[in-house]
């Protein structure tokens, strides 16, 4: 079974839904202690980095037990962001450290690209923009480089050896990562079509 | 590159899809789920359900509708038309709305924005605003274009970031239902005011209208309905077009 991490930031009722369609069913634990039958775990989230302080230092422990326990986990949008150090939109609060590295802000840049078009880098970030594929690795298993998938968010994560993916917004940011067992995705892959239902069905897998 | 966003416009009453020339003129384009399926393989990058009678008539339960689209949809659906409260942002996030658009609601009750946007993020909030040219003055009309806000869209869509929009969908009543083009400079000027996306609506006629409203109109996104719902082009159409006109799609 595959714990999802409900800690109030943001609506869940998506990433149920893509998960049902590729036939996992995903329950939400109440307690930290809830996650000792987790086989797997998916942080989701959207917002503010603080939103995470609802995970205190139980579920924190909790959840790194279960890494431990080599566990895949999985963290979407903020719930990636969470597993670096920590983040500037929140500085005194520590991430879960899994990832080196501190998330911060991208910064918007007014501008013209070319014929016109208005290419000015508004933030947040909205939209479909496309992955450069950095190396192999089972989390991106059959996505193909520059496949687009669709954002939402204004904090990014920086790129480390641990990133699989980077994608541009002014400045390039990680937009996949893994590191063994534990991945990221700064995107939605619930609302990214057929590209973001292969990388939670390679996470699937990683659950095996 | 972050691609220019082609979103596709579901009018619903009484679960049918629904479109009008000037918000007036009604004639019946299919079932919501059906067509939502077609954008879907055609590519679309967004959809969006309006319940366009909800505000003049008594609100019916949109949840079915939005439930039947959203089932096998995995791409963002934002939903709008009666929300005012909580509650009934609530009911549609709960059926699988991504985002829910206020428009008469937040205009009466502007903390409503700032109330979903602490409880669904600021992603999940798109304000809609509907003006008309009043000399060199964009007004805000409400009650689905009947009534004057005595507001100016550009002041309007600024206090609506302030207070944690995600989005503005912009239709121009003068131009929807029109086709005769976007309104590139009522788009400009809002789009230059705000630095959230700006969802340009109303007018689109043909394939250059999308060109003109993401350059001179500035627009980050499109939208569109009767274009598509006619088959009059396809959506996958739409972004050969703009990618040979250098607009950065998602293909």
């Amino acid at each position: 079974v595959i714990a999802l991490i409900d800690y109030k930031a943001g609506n869940l009722t998506s990433v149920r839904k893509a998960f049902a369609a590729l036939g996992a069913e995903l329950y939400t634990p109440e307690r930290p202690e809830d996650l000792a039958a987790a086989d797997a775990i998916v942080v989701p989230g959207v917002g503010h980095f603080g939103a995470t302080r609802a995970l205190g230092p139980d579920w924190i422990e909790a959840i790194l037990a279960r890494v431990g326990e080599l566990r895949p986990l999985l963290g979407i949008c903020l719930g990636m962001q969470w597993l670096f150090e920590g983040s500037e939109e929140a500085p005194d609060l520590p991430g879960l450290g899994l990832l080196s590295g501190q998330c911060y802000k991208l910064t918007s840049v007014p501008g013209e690209g070319p014929q016109g078009v208005n290419q000015a880098v508004k933030i947040p970030h909205v939209g479909w923009n496309s992955l450069d594929l950095q190396r192999e690795n089972t989390i991106v298993d059959q996505v193909e480089n520059h496949t687009q998938v669709y954002f939402t968010h204004s904090f990014v994560a920086p790129v480390t050896g641990d990133t699989v993916a980077v994608t541009s917004h002014g400045r390039p940011f990680a937009s996949i990562v893994q590191r063994g067992h534990v991945a990221g995705v700064q995107f939605h892959p619930e609302k990214s079509g057929e590209a973001g239902l292969q990388v939670l069905r390679n996470f699937l897998g990683m659950v095996g | 590159m972050l691609s220019k966003r082609i979103i596709a416009c579901l009018d619903v009453r009484e679960g049918q899809v629904v479109k009008g020339v000037n918000f007036e003129g009604l004639r019946t384009a299919g079932d919501p789920a059906e067509l939502a399926r077609r954008y879907n393989a055609e590519g679309v990058d967004e959809l969006v359900i309006l319940d366009i009678t909800a505000t003049l008539e008594r609100r019916r339960a949109l949840a079915d509708t939005i439930r039947a689209v959203a089932r096998e949809l995995f791409i963002p659906l934002a939903v709008g038309g009666g929300i005012r409260t909580e509650a009934d942002a609530a009911a549609a996030v709960d059926a699988g709305a991504d985002k829910v658009s206020l428009n008469t609601a937040a205009l009466s009750n502007p903390s409503l924005i700032t109330t979903l946007a602490e409880r669904y993020g600021s992603q999940a909030v798109l304000v809609a605003i509907d003006a008309k040219w009043e000399g060199d003055r964009a007004a805000v009309y409400v009650r689905s274009g009947s009534t004057a806000a005595n507001r100016d869209a550009v002041d309007w869509a600024k206090e609506a970031e302030d207070r944690g929009a995600g989005e503005i969908l912009l239709t121009s009543i003068d131009r929807d239902g029109t086709k005769i083009g976007f309104d590139c400079r009522l788009t400009a000027a809002v789009s230059a005011a705000v630095s959230i996306p700006v969802i340009a609506s109303g007018g689109a006629g043909t394939l250059d209208h999308f060109v003109d409203v993401f350059t001179g109109g500035r627009a980050d996104a499109a939208l569109a309905a009767s274009i598509f719902h006619y088959a009059e082009t396809s959506v996958k159409n739409l972004k050969m077009h703009l990618r040979d006109a250098g607009i950065p799609v998602r293909l």
